[in-house]
């Protein structure tokens, strides 16, 4: 019964993963870019998040709330600032430019916030617990699974259902003929980066909630949320819950073995994964 | 006064000149066909028109609004829209969705719908929800044809509709030309098919190393006139 119990917690946590993974999943998906600092930005909206709770003592689901329109206006000016200026042919300059956004992101949290570890409190939600069958969940790791598949059947929708969605997929696959459809790629970029900084804030609130959290834990985070794109296929928001979900699992199993392994586990799925699909697990037909 | 015109347009790509100061003009409820040999810069000019290449304000002028230097998405808000060269349709969308993203930027006020596009080109409609680029040649060029006119534009631009397509499809397509024109759009159509575009077309323009060098009605041109003009005059 204890491996039951591993893998439904491993399950949970992989929806965590694919908080994390589904913003980088979006913005690479519509435009083709790598976003180091994604994991920067996650840390970044939890702190916007403990600001809010701290200072207007909400209750962090209503931060959210609040934070979700800031985030989106960071976004948008983000891309339609900065990177919309370095996306092109060439790939490097936009790597370049995020990365360093990750170094600067991670500086001014420390210079505001200090290097101590922090945490969003969540009052009683922290430990609260669900006997589901023969497993107890906790209500935060189930309430993050669910918030995962409620991300991505939201953004599915959006593709799939909206005049927005059809400019997304429309911009990317072809920014010059969707400019003669009357579709400005600038702004639909600009769209796409705040939508996925909403998504940010989501996967901030549980990351904040749940574990502790300091200026400098970014790209460990982004790491993860790499594997989870790269495992499920890139550009594919089911293939990033599959992906996230898969080193979920694999790291509970590892930590179940040895606690060492409970990294290294989730490592070693990914690169297993990788080699026997190369391309991921539901690769995009027309890349 | 033009519906479109264009005054001393000239093309850039990079140190490349494609555009020697062309002069052209399209009068309302004209169909005018471009006719000329490859890289004679018939597809520079729709692409200056159209927006994709951005050149100085005055060079295009629509209504005698110079419109030159906008951006493709704000000429077709304006009203020109582009068949481009290729069909270019967008493979994640479905053939419906293809049709629909033409009327991204439209009020939905006009002639042209997707019961209307479906009513002109019905075997379209049986393949709504096939991916873009699943369907042949000629059902492609239809649905970039219904997607162009899914803003209900005042100019219809159409890059080498014929293009790698059978004779007996090229006929299928223009036959649909007189049904757009009569829902109320002017037309400038490119070809290298000089015949189609003598029978379609009110006036040509011939044009021949960026520049143009022929202009006329079709009964006005001579088969003579027209060769010289295309290919330049024989040693």
């Amino acid at each position: 019964m204890i491996w039951v119990d591993t893998i439904v917690q491993g399950i949970l946590l992989g929806g965590l993963y694919a908080l994390f993974a589904a913003g980088l999943s979006l913005v690479f998906g519509i435009m083709r870019l790598v976003n180091l600092a994604h994991g920067d930005l996650i840390v970044l909206a939890a702190y916007l998040l403990l600001v809010i709770v701290s200072m207007l003592g909400l209750n962090p689901f209503v931060a959210a709330l609040v934070a979700m329109p800031v985030m989106f206006a960071i976004g948008y000016g983000l891309q339609r600032f900065v990177l919309n200026r370095v996306l092109g042919a060439d790939i490097l300059p936009p790597l370049l430019v995020t990365f360093g956004l990750s170094v600067v992101i991670q500086n001014v949290l420390q210079e505001g916030f200090s290097a101590d570890s922090r945490r969003i409190p969540a009052g009683t939600l922290e430990t609260a617990s669900l006997p589901i069958g023969p497993v107890t969940v906790g209500l935060m790791p189930l309430l993050t699974l669910l918030s995962a598949i409620g991300v991505i059947l939201a953004l599915q929708w959006l593709f799939y259902r909206t005049s927005l969605g059809r400019a997304f997929r429309a911009t990317s696959d072809d920014p010059v003929t969707a400019g003669l459809m009357g579709i400005k790629p600038q702004r639909v970029f600009a769209q796409a980066t705040g939508i996925a900084m909403v998504v940010v804030t989501i996967a901030a609130l549980y990351l904040g909630t749940r574990s502790n959290f300091d200026p400098t834990i970014g790209p460990a985070r982004l790491i993860y949320a790499f594997e989870a794109v790269i495992i499920g296929g890139l550009g594919s928001l089911w293939g990033t819950l599959a992906g996230g979900i898969i080193i979920g699992v694999a790291q509970t199993l590892g930590a179940a073995i040895n606690p060492e392994w409970q990294i290294l586990a989730g490592h070693l799925a990914f690169l297993l994964v990788l080699l026997v699909r190369p391309r991921g697990l539901f690769p995009r037909a027309n890349d | 006064m033009a519906l479109l015109e264009t005054h001393g347009l000239t093309a850039h790509y990079g140190d490349f000149q494609a555009l020697f100061g062309v002069d052209i003009r399209l009068d309302q409820g004209e169909c005018v066909a471009i006719i000329g040999a490859n890289g004679a810069g018939k597809s520079s000019l729709l692409r200056s028109l159209s927006g994709v290449l951005r050149q100085e304000p005055g060079m295009v002028l629509l209504d005698g609004r110079p419109i030159g230097a906008l951006p493709a998405d704000d000429i077709v808000a304006l009203g020109i829209s582009m068949v481009p060269e290729g069909r270019r349709l967008f493979p994640s969308l479905s053939v419906e969705e293809n049709l629909m993203i033409g009327a991204y930027r439209s009020s939905g006020n006009g002639a042209w719908d997707l019961d209307a596009v479906y009513g002109m080109f019905p075997m379209l409609k049986e393949r709504r929800t096939a991916p873009g680029n699943a369907l042949s040649g000629g059902q492609q060029q239809m649905v970039a044809i219904g997607r162009a006119l899914m803003s209900n534009p005042r100019v219809l631009l159409c890059d080498e509709l014929s293009l790698g397509l059978a004779p007996v499809i090229i006929r299928d397509i223009y036959a649909a030309l007189p049904r757009i024109r009569q829902a109320g759009a002017s037309v400038i159509i490119v070809e290298q098919d000089i015949g189609q575009a003598l029978k379609v077309a009110d006036r040509v323009y011939c044009m021949m190393e960026g520049k143009v060098t022929l202009e006329g009605t079709p009964e006005e041109l001579s088969r003579d006139a027209i060769h010289k003009a295309y290919f330049g005059v024989a040693a």
